[in-house]
């Protein structure tokens, strides 16, 4: 068990991560448990894996969501890897599966994440952070609010500040 | 010139807070060197060679005399006296202490200045022509684009941490003084045969190690499709840019690799998606922004002042002083006045604080209290009446900013090199302080005409020293330092990238080389062709054959 944050709240979690096997095979998925499964993985035991409430799916920065497209839509859990906080990537990943795909799920970051990256998270459709184990989970829920205004659009805030100060 | 409402206001008091927490948490070792470092850079702070070095963005060039005032008093409070602007309209101080930096971005705030974004791998601060809005030769205002992009890319959530830096340059005249097409992204402002407003987009120009002319992927782009362009623009680069490598990082190499065609394919397909969606601009929010930069309140002046016409006539310095250093405006009996940022044994683009404070009692004497900076690192009065010309250049004469050198050999525009930045081969300031002493004679430098000296330390060509007509760039031989030369360069329209002359020299040989070079110049020089006129007529086996004699000239590989 360990801790993360979800719609704010710290909450207890359990779920298991599976990686790629070293040999690049695919690890078992455990008969129970909440599990997250590489990308590569769900594509290919979606037959078997979707029918399972508690099976999510985890994104590397260079997979595509394209790769899953509208089949985002029946998961319960994405989550999205962050190996470094400087590698954006992430963030493309998470509007993308927000705004293109209709994803409304639980969207989870982890990896190096910490306070000063959640905000831009927040934005880009993130609700859920695994914050690194190192890190003070309560502090780094209060990024959350480092900005509460913005110019552009997100997936927070689809209407951008120039449309909502023409409407003031 | 734009103003802060709250909300613009709230957002960079915002971040004012949360970089005096990051700040706090780093000295309390809560946050490490390696994470502090990226945060810290987007807030334009280097851990430099003697001590930080603060860059605080000038969004496009504009400054407001209040403004110019609080500048010159960061420098005195927390710095040694003196500011150094930059070749990307930013202002830099290289000695404040660590721990005061959250106080001096506060203190910006107070008059609308950030650090925002002004270093890091993320979308910098956007640049545009010193002249916007009162040259002669403007065909759209780029002002009210360049404010428009400033607010898109301030804090954009999904491209903080792009695969490298980021840089948008935006021209609306004849000439490009933005130097456009050595920018990741470069956009003409430009109005199509139906007279609508819209914009050429060039991508992947850039300098560096690998210097590329930008290609035009979008010959006209409707004005308000401006943001969900540049969305998929930067949307295929954050996600197919190259990370693996810093020096293949930037977007000119995946336009490379991918040809400018198919790049362009690729952002077409991601736009698709985004066009007509949210960012589209509305005409409501053109308008008030565009309202911010109306003409001030010039008089109806009937054409050129008599006085002045009289005084030019009669004094041969003043003459020259407006020959270089005055440029041409829109209105009638009004100038543009250029302040040189390069006297003799002052470091290129360096002002101490008591000219800052000068040259804003000159911007509200003189100028509507404004006042711009060029990227060839001189300061700009946009709006003084021909009939002040002359109290301005013995004001400016007074304070230091009246070499009448501007687009002259010794306008040479030089990065902080070897003296204070970490990332330099070699020193600059000293190289572009020794060909200033040996072509002190104004005389002789006027009739050179017009020559670009552009010099870096390093291949990081903060120096643009790939689009000077003369480059210099400083290289590191077994850990001494040695100069590289380049002929042929140019920025503007015609933008060009200079070629290596030869082997590189040694420091103390480099007023040799340069003076050399301009004698080859001088020989072949047909009445008032400029240098970059007979370059390419002659090409470079002349200039090769004096600066390396006795060596066989080897043609040049076709």
């Amino acid at each position: 068990m360990s801790q993360i944050i979800v719609d704010r709240q710290i909450v207890e979690d359990s779920t298991q991560l599976l990686r790629l096997n070293e040999d690049g095979s695919f690890a078992d998925v455990p008969a129970t448990g909440p599990v997250l499964v590489p990308l590569k993985q769900y594509l290919a035991q979606k037959e078997a894996l979707r029918a399972r409430g508690d099976v999510g799916v985890w994104f590397a920065p260079d997979d595509e969501p394209e790769d899953l497209g509208a089949d985002a839509q029946a998961l319960a859990v994405i989550a999205v890897e962050f190996p470094a906080f400087t590698d954006g990537r992430g963030f493309s990943i998470g509007r993308l599966l927000r705004e293109r795909y209709g994803y409304t799920g639980q969207l989870r970051a982890f990896g190096d994440v910490f306070k000063d990256t959640i905000n831009y998270l927040y934005r880009c459709g993130f609700n859920a952070f695994a914050v690194r184990a190192d890190k003070d989970i309560a502090e780094a829920a209060k990024g959350l609010d480092d900005f509460t205004e913005f110019y552009q659009a997100s997936v927070q805030q689809p209407v951008p500040l120039f449309r909502r100060r023409t409407l003031a | 010139m734009y103003v802060y409402d709250e909300i613009d206001q709230q957002i960079v008091d915002a971040r004012v807070a949360q970089f005096r927490d990051q700040t706090r948490r780093y000295l309390a070792g809560e946050l490490t060197e390696d994470e502090f470092r990226p945060l810290r850079l987007q807030n334009g702070l280097y851990i430099q060679r003697h001590a930080p070095m603060l860059r605080v963005a000038i969004p496009y060039g504009e400054l407001h005399s209040r403004q110019i005032r609080v500048l010159a008093e960061v420098a005195r409070k927390y710095d040694r006296d003196y500011a150094h602007f930059t070749t990307r309209q930013n202002i830099q101080y290289n000695w404040p202490a660590l721990e005061n930096v959250p106080q001096i971005l506060a203190d910006l705030a107070t008059v609308q200045m950030h650090a925002v974004q002004t270093s890091g791998n993320c979308i910098r601060n956007t640049t545009s022509d010193q002249f916007a809005g009162v040259a002669h030769d403007e065909i759209i205002d780029p002002r009210p684009w360049c404010e428009i992009i400033r607010q898109w890319s301030t804090f954009h959530p999904e491209f903080a941490h792009l695969p490298r830096k980021f840089k948008i340059a935006v021209n609306g005249a004849a000439e490009d003084r933005s130097a456009i097409l050595v920018h990741d992204i470069g956009v003409n402002v430009v109005r199509n045969e139906a007279g609508e407003t819209g914009f050429q987009v060039y991508v992947g120009g850039g300098l560096g190690r690998t210097p590329i002319i930008g290609a035009l992927i979008k010959p006209f782009l409707p004005k308000e499709h401006l943001l969900s362009y540049f969305d998929a623009v930067l949307r295929v680069y954050n996600r197919y840019g190259r990370r693996d490598n810093k020096y293949k990082a930037r977007i000119k190499i995946l336009v490379k690799a991918m040809t400018p065609e198919a790049f362009a394919a690729k952002v077409e397909e991601e736009w698709a998606f985004l066009k007509d969606g949210p960012q589209t601009l509305t005409q409501a929010e053109i308008d008030r922004v565009a309202a911010f930069f109306v003409d001030p309140a010039y008089e109806a002046l009937p054409g050129d002042d008599a006085a002045f016409l009289a005084a030019k006539a009669s004094n041969p310095a003043f003459a020259r002083w407006v020959e270089r250093n005055v440029f041409g405006h829109k209105k009638p009996g009004y100038a543009c006045v250029t302040l040189s940022l390069k006297a003799r044994g002052i470091a290129p683009g360096d002002a101490s604080d008591k000219q800052l404070d000068d040259v804003a009692d000159l911007a509200d004497k003189f100028s509507f209290s404004e006042v711009r900076v060029s990227h060839d690192q001189n300061l700009i009065l946009p709006y003084v009446k021909q009939a002040d010309l002359f109290a301005v250049w013995e004001e400016a004469k007074r304070i230091g900013f009246a070499t009448p050198n501007v687009g002259l050999l010794t306008d040479v525009i030089c990065c902080p090199g070897g003296d204070f930045c970490s990332l330099a081969n070699a020193k600059s300031i000293p190289i572009a302080l020794a060909i200033e002493e040996r072509f002190d004679n104004l005389d002789y430098l006027h009739d050179l005409g017009e020559i670009e000296l552009n010099m870096s330390g390093c291949m990081n060509a903060c120096g643009h020293h790939h689009i000077g007509n003369i480059g210099i760039l400083g290289v590191d031989k077994n850990g001494s330092e040695w100069y590289q030369v380049s002929l042929g360069g140019r920025q503007g329209d015609a933008a060009s990238i200079g070629k290596v002359i030869g082997p590189s020299f040694a420091q103390d040989d480099m007023p040799d080389v340069i003076e050399k070079i301009i004698n080859v110049f001088v020989e072949n020089r047909h009445g008032d062709e400029r240098f970059i006129e007979v370059f390419d007529r002659i090409g470079m086996d002349p200039f090769k054959a004096k600066v390396y004699p006795g060596k066989v000239v080897a043609k040049e590989a076709v």
